[in-house]
């Protein structure tokens, strides 16, 4: 094994550690967006949403990386930088999923809870934000943790059009001058997995806590 | 012609738990014998036995003419002269009344669909319940429900019903209405075991009254027992239950 | 270009770009051959995901102690690994051993590793829902363990996960456009064609994912109606089990 290869992949893991962060943070931003809107009594709003998040989950990440990607060229603006263009994809994605996810998580609280709150004379802000949002966080925390597994698999997905440097990327470049793919694939897949997998356990255990707290 | 039940001794126990210590009884073709006891006494895993979904750890024990003693009963066999009816009534949720009647009749006795259906809807009448057959499970209340678990048993046409506590899970009224099906078939001849807390019904229908304790037989005899206990453990618990 | 270099640059201000998608779809048919591959991947990935994925749950769930341990072990090194990666490890991998499969072949291989994993999650999670006293009075109705199986276990449990199974083979479906980095001409894969023809690179990829919204639409409403057809009591109720 060439350690130059090695130090590569582990830069590439860096790449990919640093686009999940940011979509994370760019994507959940967006997602709680999505959320709260799909709640709102603006009509329009509620509806805009509900699109958002049926069109953006009826499209691949990769067509969404490319419509990013190619997108601000008909500004002018060629060549964006790949880690922009690779966050704003995975942000507009994500936001799609964990809007779902959030709004299901918000809706779940109670009907009483939203009841007992409107009875209180709390406004439709404070009822949001002092009743709801913290008991819908308890059910948020499993699922998202979960899908913060799908965010670091999908960062693979940034190599293909945007050409983003991360962990996928490098090992593809590897590859291409080692003709070592078991090796060199498998050890990108055990840098994926080492990531991951601590994180899925983490989801399931929350699950199972949530479960039991609720029964 | 030997009984229908023939209990000799029968030990199980779990892990390092005894729960039955030698429990011995008989049952006659024909008979309705209630088994009664406090919880925890073993009186639900000595009816579990009889069908044996408890494996026997050690004793006699022969149902119907099949020996649950031996290295391998014939379970088949048993099952197809076996009803049982739980608390819990175990309705299969995604099918129908009609398909949770006809199902082990059509794939267990290989019967038609018409055949199973002739026998189905005559169970279901007999439990009082023939307009529910195209109804799912969910939407009838706990009595119906149990009902149909009975039905269920019946349509396998078994030569002896055990009934678990089956109306544990059932606010008076609907017990009611379990208990008359089960007093009919009682009147019809059936060979009956009930676990049951139910102290008036076991007065009234049973001929055998067995009363357990600690994983033994304390207290047997007819049903006068309930009126005239000869231990003052059943007086105590006759007083408690009544 | 190099990864990672490059900040935008604003080489030409062309602000009245004019869409030009007619020239994309002159190439319709080239899409449509891509989107009927997309297709013929997703179902054979999906028929042999299920049936796969479903007898891993019950090897995960009732099989012996060694058995329980190479399926859950598989389980979750497919979980936690991109399919990107699972994709370059099989084909590139198998290449190299000197296997040369047929390129569609390997793609449903890779695409059936991946998918039968989450299948298997998914159905364990409906196999475990089923109470033990469902077990316990379908055996004293004398059913055998097969028949126990498949009428009392496997059909609720399908019943209470169709929805999870749904989306889980529409994700699927859109997830293979990565398969188009090992080669494959799906629908992904023919946009490479597409926008050398026409070098309309953003109006390809909006075409594009109009084609893959129209087969999510599509997968999403078989679905459906095969949940009618499959579930007389959801039909008839439309409550959950």
């Amino acid at each position: 094994m060439n350690m130059n290869f090695l130090l590569l992949l582990l830069d590439g893991l860096k790449g990919t550690v640093i686009l999940s962060l940011l979509t994370f943070l760019v994507g959940g931003t967006a997602g709680f967006i999505v959320a709260l809107s799909r709640l709102s009594p603006f009509a329009p709003l509620r509806i805009a949403a509900q699109l958002w998040t049926q069109v953006v989950q009826g499209i691949p990440l990769l067509v969404i990386m490319g419509i990013v990607y190619f997108g601000p060229a008909i500004y002018g603006i060629f060549a964006v930088p790949p880690l922009i263009a690779a966050t704003i994809a995975m942000a507009i994605w994500a936001s799609a999923y964990l809007g779902e996810i959030w709004y299901g998580c918000l809706r779940s609280v109670n009907k009483p809870q939203w009841e007992a709150a409107e009875c209180l004379g709390l406004t439709r802000w404070q009822r949001m934000s002092r009743v709801i949002l913290p008991q819908a966080l308890r059910l948020a925390i499993p699922p998202t943790v979960g899908f913060m597994v799908i965010i670091v698999k999908n960062t693979s997905i940034s190599s293909l059009v945007v050409g983003y440097a991360e962990l996928s990327y490098n090992a593809k470049v590897i590859n291409n001058s080692s003709f070592e793919p078991f090796l060199y694939f498998g050890l990108a897949g055990l840098f994926y997995f080492l990531v991951c997998y601590p994180l899925s356990v983490q989801a399931r255990a929350l699950e199972r806590k949530l479960n039991v707290a609720n029964r | 012609m030997s009984p229908i039940v023939e209990m000799r001794e029968l030990r199980k126990s779990f892990g390092a738990v005894d729960v039955l210590k030698g429990v011995t009884f008989d049952v006659e073709r024909g008979q309705v014998a209630a088994i009664i006891g406090q919880s925890g006494s073993g009186k639900s895993t000595a009816l579990r036995c009889i069908d044996h979904l408890e494996k026997i750890n050690g004793g006699e024990l022969t149902v119907c003419g099949h020996a649950l003693h031996t290295d391998k009963p014939d379970l088949a066999a048993l099952r197809k002269d076996v009803g049982i009816v739980f608390q819990g009534y175990n309705l299969f949720p995604h099918l129908t009344v009609g398909q949770n009647i006809t199902m082990a009749p059509k794939l267990v006795h290989r019967r038609s669909r018409k055949e199973a259906d002739e026998i189905g809807r005559e169970m279901i009448a007999k439990v009082g319940l023939a307009d529910r057959w195209d109804y799912y499970p969910e939407q009838l209340s706990g009595g119906q429900q149990q009902r149909v678990a009975i039905a269920r048993s019946l349509a396998m046409q078994p030569k002896l019903m055990l009934f678990d506590e089956v109306t544990s899970a059932l606010d008076p009224k609907l017990t009611g209405e379990v208990l008359r099906v089960m007093e009919k078939l009682a009147s019809e001849g059936m060979t009956m075991i009930l676990v049951t807390h139910e102290m008036q019904f076991a007065r009234n229908v049973a001929d055998k009254v067995i009363y357990m304790r600690d994983g033994r037989v304390h207290e047997m005899g007819g049903p006068e027992i309930l009126s005239q206990p000869s231990t003052p453990e059943l007086a105590d618990f006759v007083n408690e239950e009544f | 270009m190099a990864p990672g270099d490059g900040a935008g640059r604003h080489t030409e201000e062309r602000v009245n770009y004019t869409f030009d998608f007619g020239a994309i779809l002159q190439h319709s048919d080239l899409l449509l051959d891509g989107a009927w591959t997309t297709l013929v991947l997703a179902f054979w990935a999906t028929i042999s995901g299920f049936l796969m994925g479903t007898l891993c749950a019950v090897g995960a769930t009732s099989g012996p102690r060694w058995l329980r341990a190479i399926l859950i072990g598989y389980v979750e090194v497919a979980r936690n690994t991109p399919l990107l990666i699972q994709s370059y490890f099989l084909i590139f991998g198998l290449a190299s051993a000197g296997v040369r499969l047929p390129i569609m072949v390997g793609a449903v291989i890779a695409l059936v590793v991946n998918v039968t994993a989450y299948t298997a999650e998914v159905m364990r999670a409906g196999i475990e829902s089923v109470r033990k006293g469902q077990l316990e009075a379908a055996e004293c109705l004398g059913l055998s363990r097969f028949q126990i199986f498949m009428n009392i276990i496997l059909r609720p449990a399908m019943e209470r996960v169709y929805p999870s199974l749904a989306s889980l083979f529409v994700l699927l479906m859109l997830g293979s456009s990565v398969l188009s980095a090992v080669g494959v001409e799906e629908l992904f894969g023919t946009s490479n064609r597409v926008q050398s023809l026409t070098y309309r690179n953003f109006e390809t990829f909006i075409v594009l994912g109009g084609f893959y919204l129209a087969l999510t639409v599509l997968m999403r409403f078989v679905f459906w109606a095969l949940g009618l057809v499959l579930f007389p009591r959801q039909r008839k109720l439309g409550t959950a089990l």
